[in-house]
């Protein structure tokens, strides 16, 4: 270890129908560290109860979201350094917006089943992702699109927050991307659940560990979605 | 005839295959992992679709495996996928020097290479060092491991079978003459004991299959646990996985994914499995040999650091020099416990077969005749996985 803080781990609890509390775990840390090492020690060393979610170690995955001291990280590629100081606390909550398994595990499916029917395409050309949609590349070089589905954007949306009904940023940047607006995804996104519940407070873009701009592509889908209106009121096809 | 009652321990790549295979050859099963999917060595993977080139020269049963299970993985499940191919680069005389037996090792394993010039290596990837002497084209590829794991799982659970995350195998339980009837578990999320019987009990444990066989009786199983570190950088320097050409050693591989590429690895042996320190001289190592591979490294920053133990096979020998092929271990003729198989050793891009040697095993023991068809049959999507029902949360 190049440098040891003392840090204190304020982790959240919750099991079956128990009440939920806060557990303290005082860790020797080094700063330069990820916030999931020390979440990983505390369940080898200290506490072998504690429910977290993770599994790549290197953002390609998107398990280990989770909310750290007020805010959404992706919790593999966080520093110990950039959410605390030496003698500090680093508190850790599970995604908001999510129903909790137990501790700091959150369920995903309704969200996957929201992905899935608006056809996120997870492997797309590199110039077409790169580009974030703009470039129609043929390239012939392929690969995993951006958004690692982690649902921190969906944890950090105000909007989201109001409703379980609203699709949420991940969701429609996802339509965005698919670029297929057929009749199913149409009903889905251009609805009061959809694109234009959106209050583009743009905490989704902030908080997005991958690069996938969500509030950008939500407001793209919206130019979409008024383009083709506007056709169709002239009856253009 | 009730179907019957299978139970897979471990969700990382193999028990997820495992499962899968074993409901659709007619079982009920269900999965029982201590965490979340692939929390262990298979998610901590650079996620390497191998083409076997890379053990083509050493251990050509690995290699003839991995190139025959990569092609099926490519057909059935895309959709986790970036099937872009690699490079072999030789940088320097010792690297010429394995040229030969690399050429004639992929022929032996039916592994298709081409041999590139330099300035057409360069055009393919020209953020290589320009100093490469000659670079092979391999069917390499890489995987998201999350996602790839979910994928069978979902495909399992579409066959009914239930995957219980979070749940921990505490015992085994044993008829009076010491084989194994079921298992005994604490359900980490709600802090409960709970029982399951079982007509056969599968250990896809990995690493900690000789912790979780340690429950029924005195079994030695001789897995050799050897961790290794990856390094991943903040940009996508390659598009192809870029490997030395030479014997397999530390930091001779860059695995690009997503928007980032990761350097691996190293080979060393732990003790403690739970917890595996990532060890700064091993990230500086990744760093030195990236950049022998790709200069620009040295401007990239750092994105994540972590550790994987691999579940190598002992086989008397050392680190690099195990077997990366896979054992499948009947208890009954090892150990003289029945009900109990255990399958360990293998890659990541070998999990569907391992899944179908294990599940051959387990239908000869339970006299069914059912054929594997999991290598023709596509993969549901990823984002089908759910949990199992009484594990759902309002």
């Amino acid at each position: 270890m190049t440098q040891t803080w003392h840090v204190t781990y304020e982790i959240f609890r919750k099991k079956g129908d128990q009440s939920t509390h806060y557990d303290r775990f005082e860790m020797k840390v080094d700063p330069d560290e990820y916030v999931l090492d020390g979440i990983e020690r505390i369940w080898a060393f200290h506490d072998r109860s504690l429910v977290f979610s993770h599994a790549c170690h290197h953002s390609t995955c998107g398990a280990c979201g989770m909310v750290v001291n007020g805010v959404e990280k992706l919790t593999c590629i966080t520093p110990i350094r950039s959410v605390t100081k030496d003698g500090g606390v680093i508190r850790v909550q599970p995604m908001r917006n999510f129903p909790v398994i137990s501790d700091l595990s959150v369920d995903m499916t309704v969200f996957y089943q929201r992905m899935e029917s608006v056809g996120h395409q997870p492997v797309v050309s590199v110039g077409f992702e790169d580009s974030k949609g703009k470039l129609d590349s043929e390239d012939d070089l392929l690969r995993l699109s951006d958004c690692i589905e982690c649902g921190l954007c969906i944890s950090a949306c105000p909007i989201a927050l109001t409703t379980p009904a609203y699709l949420g940023p991940a969701v429609l940047a996802g339509a965005q991307q698919s670029g297929d607006l057929n009749p199913c995804v149409l009903e889905l996104v251009d609805s009061e659940n959809g694109a234009w519940r959106c209050h583009s407070a743009y905490e989704c873009t902030e908080v997005c560990p991958s690069h996938v701009d969500p509030a950008w592509r939500i407001m793209d889908l919206r130019k979409k979605l008024v383009a083709r209106r506007i056709k169709k009121f002239f009856g253009v096809k | 005839m009730d179907k019957p009652q299978a139970i897979v321990i471990g969700a990382g790549f193999t028990g997820v295959a495992v499962a899968y295979d074993l409901a659709q050859r007619g079982m009920k099963v269900t999965v029982l992992e201590r965490g979340p999917l692939v929390n262990g060595t298979s998610g901590r993977t650079h996620g390497l679709l191998h083409s076997g080139a890379r053990y083509a020269v050493d251990d050509q049963e690995s290699a003839i495996e991995c190139i025959d299970e990569n092609l099926i993985l490519r057909k059935i499940i895309p959709q986790v996928i970036e099937p872009n191919g690699g490079l072999f680069v030789a940088l320097n005389e010792s690297d010429m020097a394995y040229r030969e037996a690399f050429i004639k090792g992929c022929a032996d394993c039916h592994i298709s290479i081409e041999e590139l010039t330099p300035r057409q290596a360069l055009s393919l990837e020209p953020n290589l060092n320009p100093k490469l002497i000659t670079a092979f084209k391999v069917p390499d590829g890489t995987f998201d491991p999350l996602r790839l794991a979910m994928g069978f799982a979902a495909s399992a659970n579409a066959l009914g079978a239930e995957i219980h995350l979070f749940c921990e195998v505490q015992d085994f339980i044993l008829d009076g003459m010491g084989n194994v009837k079921g298992v005994k578990y604490l359900d980490r999320s709600s802090n409960q004991i709970k029982k399951i019987n079982a007509d056969i009990v599968i250990n896809a444990a990995g690493v900690w299959a000789g912790e979780v066989a340690g429950h029924a009786g005195n079994i030695d199983l001789p897995i050799k646990p050897t961790p290794g570190v990856m390094v991943a950088y903040d940009q996508r320097l390659c598009q192809r996985v870029i490997n030395r050409l030479n014997e397999p050693g530390d930091g001779d591989i860059i695995v690009p994914q997503r928007k980032m590429i990761t350097v691996g690895t190293t080979s060393f042996e732990a003790d403690n499995l739970d917890y595996i320190p990532v060890f700064d001289d091993q990230v500086q190592l990744m760093f030195e040999r990236g950049c022998e591979l790709i200069p620009a490294i040295k401007h990239t920053k750092e994105r994540g650091a972590f550790m994987a133990s691999r579940p190598l096979l002992d086989s008397g020998t050392k680190g690099r020099s195990l077997t990366r092929t896979f054992k499948c271990f009947d208890h009954k003729e090892s150990d003289n416990v029945d009900g109990l198989v255990t399958i360990t050793g293998g890659k990541a891009t070998t999990m569907r077969l391992m899944a179908e040697k294990t599940v051959d095993l387990v239908c000869q023991k339970l006299g069914m005749r059912v054929p594997c068809q999991t290598a023709e049959i596509p993969i549901h999507s990823y984002r089908k996985f759910h949990l199992a029902h009484n594990q759902e949360v309002a």
